[in-house]
């Protein structure tokens, strides 16, 4: 097996051109427990961890540019306050080691419904770089996850960026797991209400064959706070809302049984972190005024 | 009665010594008995220094894997090697023609091949092996073997498993006994039941006031250790073996190793490589037989190492258990009768399951005294992953249910159910089922009673909530709504050593001289050391029985007689036993040699502080003084004092040595919308007789009680179709930290007069009480029955 260890840009995506078999590999917390267990025998891994553009983060025009191999750990210390939703659902994955080594490219490249940054990156539009020799394109998180553990990279391309808007309103994020660390989801939320939009957003994980939004869940609440003002007003969210909201995010939920988790229960924890989730964002839009 | 084995030339000088292979143990710790030296092997492994089994060396070595039937029940048609032989690296393939010996072996009945012959009859059963020069070619060659198998309909269920009339034909030959028979285990003569156990006493129709029934189930837990199965055969080149392996008891592996072989036991020699965990899981062989099997064809050394997955196949699991228990009490609370049906699905093989539902059985309805049982516990062979030993044996089973029924009955009765456990509690001179009148203290009603005056933790405030304490952690899927708190109790009795008429010794060799003017021992036996610190505590006696300060563990091996079995929470109180008899032999020496040195009277005389002094503390000389140029020698077997075999009608019988008791209180914290749960506290109550390491014996409550909470609220290998849908620790989950609560623990030390130093069995006991009082902690906060553990989310929310 070859390792190609490009240390630009430039030299990475030349790889990735002449090798498009090559695995990129990050933090590797996916990919070596595949290679362990003798799933995936690839002809070559493509380490990307020398590469400076993948490994920082940065603000460009009012937006944050993530690289892909930057690090939960570091999302957590400090994105916390620009990335809210996306810091939250780092701090569930896995255990310190893994959020040491593990990333949101990774995640990305695995695309595994339970991954835990999809939800977050789905509530928060974000938006998904791709770099290959033949340029960069950008695609939007809800295009990006195409099936069971495929995405929208091409053989040619990397993952090179995530870039998120910073939140007008609050976020949330909520994972079920049967132990109170290091678990695999067994269904995840994610929250972002864009008061500047007056539109809300969701992530379901678990929940599908791949990440996803809850649109008319989304819809339904988005209208309902319009029309009864409370984007203005400020009120409390009526507890009927709240509830009727968490049963359209349960309706677009397609799970299955499997051992971690029954899919009547996916979907009945679903319900109740939808419902759970609006009511504590909106508890922080009511008392954070001003933004 | 074996007679104590003669040393023999040391394995190491046959043949080379391999890298990581343990040394002689010789570290600075002080402290005798009652002290808590800190154990040798803590900051290794925290380190990472550790020398485990799996990090065996030698630069010759070929590496040996198994290829194991995806099947659960299956003909095996043929074997076809040749595309694996030709493969470039591969050294040997073997399959069950290759076996030298007899192709047979098991713990208590002889009942499973070493490599399978003619028909697998559970998914992961060894069908070959291979050695290669590399580990990577030898796994690759191994998916050339082809085998044709005529997959059969396994069966699954250990009820429908009784009499199945298809199965029963296919393992028609009965197991033979071995060493570790029960003669009470009837040994499947209606070809699906490994034993029936009968418990009769008193009237089981006796009238009561109140009576409650219920049915419970408890599924499949897996040891979890850490350290996968792995070891290194070494061939001597004139035909025996050294084996190097991390075991729990050396001589029921060499004794079976040699049966395999067709081997004596001088040419078969073991010694205990590093141990990363047990807990009954090695009790069985696992690359034992077959890395010695490679080695000896290819005449290389040849190390195994499982991976993760590799080792939920390569070893037994806990049985797990259909229960059907009735309960019938006076209006004041007053137990009159129990009814109860238990069924233990002992899997593929035999391994321990005659013993496991011995313990289950005797015990099955808990420290109560009840004047009228009947017990039926059977084991059952399936399809299923063969069950054996796990820490607690049979015993953690029953507490579920036994436990679960206590609380059903107070509440029918309107009983406070600690006031209702206190009422029927065992006390010294009570009589158990099986008619054993319990002749040392038996503090169960004082366990309780000191719970229930433990503080309770404080209850959550509500603000700045911090997520880590509430259930689902960081995950953050409640911020306190729909949370709960329940608070459950439970109280268990277990036994500890070898039971039902068994001859059960360990053997100690103890060694002193005189080394630069000081007295310096060693201590030998081949009790194995599995993490739970025995090594301290050998060291711990000889320092107090022969009061010196420099005692070295010498490597656990076959050169000494046997250990016995590191289980049943035995070896402090056999293997100590025996290491403390054989230093009263070597004093006893010293003081002869003394003697030829004084006129002073040494009958009284004591060894303390590297002298011998008299009962008012004068010092007659030193002991290096009295030794002089001798080298002291003795070897000494400890046999605890005999029980008997139950009667196979009444199931009476004066079963077992010692019981030891343990008592918990959970309070748990659940969502109840969502079935997360946090466990707040894990409050703990035990006798253990005498600490002999109270460091020690606070980390075996700590530990076993976080592994019977594992089982209560997350901890099972899901088995379908007589498949194991989740052998990895992506899928089988075990408690981290953070679902592991504080453990204000409380031990009390009542002596016990049959034992050395007055010492009770302490390891299993807490792994047994903690998982029920989890159980009904849940089960108050929900006011759900909740009779199947592990218990999970959907349990509680009904999806
Ligand atoms: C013990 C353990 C616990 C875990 N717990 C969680 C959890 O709680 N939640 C969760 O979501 N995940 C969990 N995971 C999975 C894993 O940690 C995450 O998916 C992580 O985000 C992967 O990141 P990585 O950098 O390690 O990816 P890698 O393993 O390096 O790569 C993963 C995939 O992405 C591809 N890839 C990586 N970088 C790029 C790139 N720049 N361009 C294109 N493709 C790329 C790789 O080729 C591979 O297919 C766990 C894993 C382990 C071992």
């Amino acid at each position: 097996m070859d390792f190609l260890q490009p240390s630009t840009m430039a030299e990475a995506l030349a790889a990735k051109a002449e090798h498009p078999g090559a695995v990129p590999i990050a933090g590797g917390t996916d990919v070596m427990v595949e290679m362990n267990f003798d799933k995936h025998r690839p002809p070559a891994l493509l380490d990307v961890t020398r590469v400076s553009e993948l490994t920082e983060w940065g603000m460009d025009d009012g937006r944050v540019r993530l690289g892909a191999g930057v690090s939960y750990t570091r999302i957590i210390d400090e994105l916390g306050d620009r990335l809210p939703g996306l810091a939250m659902a780092s701090r569930t994955v896995g255990s310190p080691q893994i959020r040491n080594r593990g990333t949101v490219g990774g995640n990305l490249g695995a695309a595994s419904p339970a991954g835990d940054a999809h939800p977050a990156l789905l509530a928060a539009d974000a938006e998904i770089e791709l770099q290959s020799t033949a340029g960069t394109r950008v695609v939007k998180a809800h295009e990006f996850y195409l099936g069971v553990k495929r995405n929208a990279a091409r053989r040619d391309e990397l993952i090179t960026a995530i870039v998120l808007t910073p939140p007008s309103g609050p976020q949330q994020f909520c994972k079920i797991g049967t132990r109170n660390a290091m678990v695999i989801s067994v269904a995840a939320f994610g929250l972002a209400l864009h008061p500047d939009r007056r539109v809300v957003r969701t992530g379901i994980g678990s929940v599908a064959p791949t990440p996803r939004r809850a649109y008319a869940a989304e819809e339904f609440l988005a209208a309902e706070l319009e029309s009864a003002g409370l984007w203005e007003s400020r009120a409390e969210l009526p507890t009927a809302l709240a509830r009727e909201f968490g049963e359209k995010v349960k309706a677009a939920g397609a799970p299955i049984d499997d051992v971690r988790g029954t899919a009547a229960y996916r979907l009945h924890s679903l319900a109740v972190m939808a419902r759970r989730a609006v009511t504590w964002a909106w508890t922080d839009y009511r008392t954070a005024r001003g933004t | 009665m074996t007679t104590p084995t003669q040393a023999t030339t040391p394995a190491a000088a046959r043949t080379r010594t391999p890298i990581g292979a343990p040394g002689r143990l010789e570290n600075d710790a002080k402290g005798g008995v009652g002290t808590s030296p800190q154990r040798p092997d803590g900051a290794l492994k925290v380190t990472g220094e550790f020398a485990y089994s799996s990090d065996l060396w030698m630069d010759n070595m070929l590496w040996g894997v198994t290829l194991r039937s995806p099947h659960p029940f299956a003909r095996i048609r043929a074997v076809d090697i040749a595309a694996a032989l030709a493969t470039p690296g591969v050294v040997a393939v073997l399959t069950a023609a290759d076996v030298p010996g007899r192709n047979v072996f098991g713990l208590e009945l002889s009942d499973q091949p070493v490599l399978a012959d003619d028909v697998v009859r559970y998914q992961g059963e060894a069908v070959a092996l291979v050695a290669a020069d590399h580990p990577e070619i030898a796994r690759q060659a191994a998916k050339k073997i082809r085998v044709d198998y005529q997959v059969w309909e396994p069966i699954t269920d250990a009820r429908a498993a009784l009499g199945h009339p298809t199965w029963n034909r296919l393992h028609d030959h009965p197991a033979e006994d071995v060493e570790l028979s029960r003669s009470a285990a009837a040994i499947h003569p209606k070809g699906n039941l490994v034993r029936h156990l009968k418990i009769r006493k008193g009237d089981p129709d006796e009238a009561a006031d109140v009576v409650v029934r219920g049915e419970y189930s408890v599924g499949m837990q897996d040891q979890a250790f850490l350290g996968p199965e792995s070891g290194l055969a070494v061939p001597d080149g004139e035909g025996g073996v050294d084996l190097y392996v991390a075991t729990q008891w050396l001589h029921v592996d060499q004794r079976q190793i040699c049966t395999a072989l067709g081997l004596t036991p001088d040419q078969v020699r073991l010694t205990l490589a590093g141990v990363g965990g047990a807990f009954g899981g090695r009790e069985d062989l696992s690359m034992h037989v077959h890395g010695c099997m490679l080695a000896l064809h290819t005449g290389k050394p040849v190390k195994m190492v499982y991976n993760r997955e590799e080792s939920f196949f390569g070893h037994v699991h806990r049985h797990p258990a259909e229960m059907r228990y009735e309960h019938g009490a006076t209006r004041d609370g007053t137990l009159v009768f129990v009814n109860c049906d238990i069924y233990f699905d002992g899997g593929a093989y035999a391994s321990s399951t005659p013993a496991v539902v011995g313990n289950g059985g005797t015990m099955g309805i808990g420290p109560y005294v009840v004047p009228n049982v009947r017990i039926d516990a059977y084991g059952v062979y399936t399809n299923n992953p063969p069950c054996g030993a796990m820490r607690g044996f049979g015993s953690v089973q029953t507490a579920f249910a036994y436990e679960a029924q206590m609380d059903l009955l107070a509440a029918e009765l309107g009983m406070d159910p600690i006031d209702l456990r206190v009422r029927n509690a065992m006390a010294e001179g009570s009589v158990t089922p099986h008619g054993q009148t319990i002749d040392s203290p038996a503090p169960v009603a004082e366990l309780l009673q000191r719970l229930r005056e433990m503080p309770l933790p404080a209850e959550p405030d509500g603000a700045d909530i911090d997520l880590r304490s509430l259930p689902g952690g960081v995950a953050n899927s409640t911020h306190g709504e729909g949370v709960k708190r329940g608070v459950g109790y439970a109280v268990t009795y277990k036994n500890v050593a070898f039971s039902e008429g068994f001859d059960d010794y360990s053997t100690a060799r103890v060694q002193i001289e005189a080394h630069q003017g000081n007295p310096l021992v060693v201590v030998h036996t081949a009790a194995a050391e599995v993490g739970q610190g025995l090594v301290t505590i050998e060291q711990q006696i000889c320092r107090t029985e022969l009061g010196v300060e420099n005692v070295i563990v010498h490597p656990k091996n076959t050169d000494v007689g046997s250990g016995g079995s590191t289980s049943a929470s035995r070896q402090t109180y056999m293997t100590g036993g025996a290491v403390k008899l054989a230093c009263e032999a070597v004093r006893d020496r010293i003081l002869t040699l003394a003697r030829d040195r004084t006129d002073a009277p040494l009958d009284d005389a004591a060894l303390v502080d590297g002298n011998i002094v008299t009962p008012s503390g004068a010092v007659l000389m030193s002991i290096a003084d009295a030794i002089g140029e001798a080298v002291i020698e003795e070897t000494r077997e400890h046999h605890h004092r005999p029980t008997e075999e139950i009667d196979p009608e009444t199931g009476q019988g004066f079963a077992h040595v010692q019981y030891s008791f343990s008592a918990h209180r959970a309070v748990v914290d659940v969502d109840t919308e969502l079935g997360l749960l946090k466990v707040v506290e894990l409050a703990c109550v035990q006798d253990v007789g005498k600490a002999l390491n109270a460091d020690a014996v606070v980390g075996q409550i700590q530990g076993g009680s976080a592994q019977g909470m594992g089982l209560a609220i997350m901890e099972e290998i899901v088995v379908k179709d007589g498949k194991i849908r989740n052998p990895s620790f992506t899928d089988y989950l075990i408690p981290t930290i953070l679902d592991t609560p504080p453990m204000p623990i409380q031990v009390l030390e009542y002596a016990d007069p049959h034992a050395p130093y007055g010492l009770r069995g302490v390891g299993e006991a807490p792994t047994i009480s903690s998982g029920p009082a989890v159980a009904a902690a849940i089960r108050q906060a929900t006011g759900l029955p909740l009779t199947r553990v592990p218990i999970r989310p959907e349990h509680i929310t009904g999806t």
